[in-house]
């Protein structure tokens, strides 16, 4: 099917460019490092609360991270009009947005693993034997900030202000995302480790409805 | 290597306009392309060339207005090659990996062949393994030229294709702009006075303000059209 | 011109109305007395303000679709006006929320997702200000106004399943629970009330924004020639 075949196509270049120079994923990384660090001299954790606020301020440090990770998303296709050469090129804008998702779940959920250890770490939390349920958490809930945030970068890049914009349109709009994927990560990191699928749902629901208004609206996202 | 007729594109403009606030950038344009034409649109900066081109490449959508295609593309998209201002190439990528990765989307076949032999044409074989942030002007322009043609177009929109390039590189553009009009692509370029390039087009069209004010079809010269070409 | 005054002096006279309803018809509350009262301002606003941004909603949808101005126009008049109603609520819930239970705020599932309503909201108007050309405004504002208001039930959702697992108190019940006879007249009034001077509010500023358009409009014009 050419849609997926485009959004492959363009997934590809994303990731080799980014591999390639690796300053996104890099200054992402060392991004949330400094938020979990300061977290950590702000909120002093103790091993018996830990577990209970770590998790939600990890989610917070991703949320914080991506705001700013997205923005170069459409920006960078600004420079020359590639954008313009992409939705020439490509069959239905959907492939555009498809692949910039993928190459964004995958740089966040890179920086997540990366981060985990570091985490664990600093907030004596284990994770020990959980490591599914947090993958799958780390993955539907880097899919719905993807989603989201690119849709979001699509619009602030048109607009004024956008460094700060960006920020202010999605971290709203990420509530259930935070509020879920904190819940479920508390549950995997407890001493007693339970995987709450109700708040797996929301993510899963989140994922899926975004990626259908994006479906639906993505064309006119990118509308001259 | 002459299209048959069926993969000819002709297009038509009817009363399109595109507004942006109060700006109309076009003001009731009608316009109708036949398919093998070679139209040279002028005037001066500001005039709705661009605007015009971009509607035509079904990047930009008018505020009101119709276009419409006949040949090949009457329902589908004509996927036109379209060469701008801007390169609309990445940077970050060398110049084959630019092609490469066009080619991939457009579903070109045999598409290293294809991007080999147009490196060769644009004189860029040696330098394909560049960086694109590399290039001068004129290189980049030429690496534009090549992504526009690659999947080789039956509509081609040019909006002042030669600038930055050498007189080396105009005149192998001028080659290959006679032998895609022989062959009967539709072009649609939009140029700055009279020049080596405009002597190819078959007719020509002035915009002034917006609107469209002189056409060789209706019975105005060459000469008088590219007259009053100013910047 | 006739309507828009039969509507503004019925909007004003509702809600004179429906605030008398509130203190001398419907009865006193058991537990808490008079302070309860302020329960149909509270929710009658809140409702209200989920209606505005329902019509902000379609608008949008119908902008995107059609792309009249008009829609535009009705959005936003609507996103603002729902705005001030949910601002309403945010402050009437501390209100009440001290003298009950101590302190200003609780996180609670309901206040807590309005809370997000309204910043959601506040973002979208503010996107507005940072987009100068008007198709462009439009058109990006209607997208986002889609995103947030898509996003609402799913906010609700979590919040609530949030609470669940970390109860707190309860800002005023649910709207219908245990709510006397005598009550839910007054209530359904009010929110009647509420409704209508929600529609008078957004009439008129529609009103200002189809003004401002036009004037933009022939501004530009001056301008160009």
């Amino acid at each position: 099917m050419r849609l997926l075949s485009n959004a492959a196509a363009l997934l590809g270049k994303e990731v080799r460019t980014e591999f390639r120079s690796r300053e996104l994923l890099s200054t992402t990384i060392v991004f949330v490092l400094i938020v979990v660090v300061l977290f950590s001299f702000t909120f002093d954790p103790t091993s018996t609360e830990s577990h209970r606020f770590g998790p939600g301020l990890l989610w917070l440090a991703f949320l914080f991270a991506a705001s700013l990770m997205l923005q170069p998303c459409f920006l960078r296709e600004q420079v020359n009009d590639t954008l313009s050469a992409l939705r020439l090129a490509v069959v239905d804008p959907f492939a555009i947005f498809l692949a910039k998702i993928g190459a964004n779940t995958l740089f966040l959920l890179l920086t997540e693993l990366l981060m985990l250890p570091v985490f664990a770490a600093l907030f004596n939390v284990t994770f020990r034997g959980q490591l599914p349920g947090i993958l799958l958490t780390f993955f539907l809930g880097s899919l719905g900030i993807s989603t989201a945030g690119t849709a979001l970068a699509a619009i602030s890049a048109q607009a004024r202000m956008r460094e700060l914009l960006l920020p202010l349109l999605l971290l709203p709009l990420l509530t259930p995302i935070l509020v879920a994927a904190t819940e479920v990560t508390v549950g995997l990191m407890s001493p007693d480790p339970v995987m709450q699928w109700k708040g797996i749902g929301f993510l899963a629901v989140f994922d899926v409805v975004f990626l259908t208004a994006l479906w639906l609206f993505g064309e006119y996202l990118l509308e001259e | 290597m002459d299209l048959p007729s069926e993969r000819k594109i002709g297009l038509r403009f009817t009363k399109i306009e595109k507004r942006y606030g109060a700006v109309y950038a076009l003001k009731n344009v009608d316009l109708t392309i036949a398919p093998g034409d070679c139209v040279a649109l002028t005037g001066r900066n500001g005039s709705g060339k661009t605007t015009l081109l971009r509607i035509a490449s079904k990047l930009t959508r008018p505020t009101r207005g119709e276009l419409s295609f006949s040949g090949m593309a009457e329902n589908g998209n004509p996927q036109a090659g379209f060469v701008a201002h801007t390169t609309m190439v990445y940077d970050e990528l060398s110049a084959e990996e630019n092609l490469l990765f066009f080619a991939k989307i457009l579903g070109v076949v045999n598409r290293a062949q294809r991007v080999e032999q147009l490196l060769r044409e644009v004189g860029l074989a040696e330098r394909k393994d560049s960086l694109v942030r590399t290039f001068s002007r004129g290189m980049r322009q030429r690496v534009a030229i090549a992504r526009a043609l690659l999947a080789n177009p039956s509509l081609l929109l040019f909006d002042e294709p030669a600038t930055g390039l050498d007189p080396e590189a105009t005149a192998w553009f001028i080659e290959r702009l006679r032998k895609l009009r022989d062959s009967g692509c539709t072009i649609l370029m939009s140029l700055h006075g009279e020049s080596e390039v405009a002597r190819l087009a078959t007719r020509a069209v002035r915009l002034e303000a917006g609107s469209v004010v002189a056409d060789t079809c209706a019975g105005a010269t060459f000469q008088s059209i590219f007259l009053f070409a100013g910047g | 011109m006739m309507k828009r005054v039969v509507l503004s002096a019925a909007a004003v006279l509702l809600v004179i109305a429906a605030a008398y309803a509130s203190f001398f018809v419907a009865p006193e509350e058991r537990t808490m007395g008079a302070l309860q009262r302020i329960f149909y301002l509270h929710v009658s606003c809140a409702w209200a303000g989920l209606t505005a941004f329902s019509i902000c909603f379609l608008c949008n949808l119908l902008y995107v679709w059609k792309r009249k101005e008009k829609y535009d126009w009705l959005g936003v008049s609507c996103a603002e006006v729902g705005t001030v109603f949910t601002t309403i609520v945010l402050i009437s819930g501390p209100i009440w929320a001290k003298p009950a239970w101590g302190i200003y705020w609780t996180w609670d599932a309901r206040l807590t997702s309005t809370f997000v309503l309204w910043l959601l909201y506040i973002a979208y108007l503010l996107l507005r200000t940072l987009i100068e050309e008007p198709d462009r405004r439009a058109l990006l504002s209607a997208l986002f106004g889609i995103f947030a208001f898509i996003d609402v039930p799913i906010v609700f959702g979590a919040i609530r399943w949030w609470r669940t697992q970390h109860p707190a108190p309860v800002i005023m019940g649910g709207p219908n629970s245990g709510l006397a006879p005598g009550m839910r007249g007054t209530f359904f009034f009010a929110v009647l009330a509420m409704h209508v001077f929600m529609w008078f509010l957004i009439a008129e500023r529609y009103a200002l924004e189809k003004m401002r358009g036009d004037v933009e409009l022939l501004r530009q014009e001056a301008e160009v020639s």
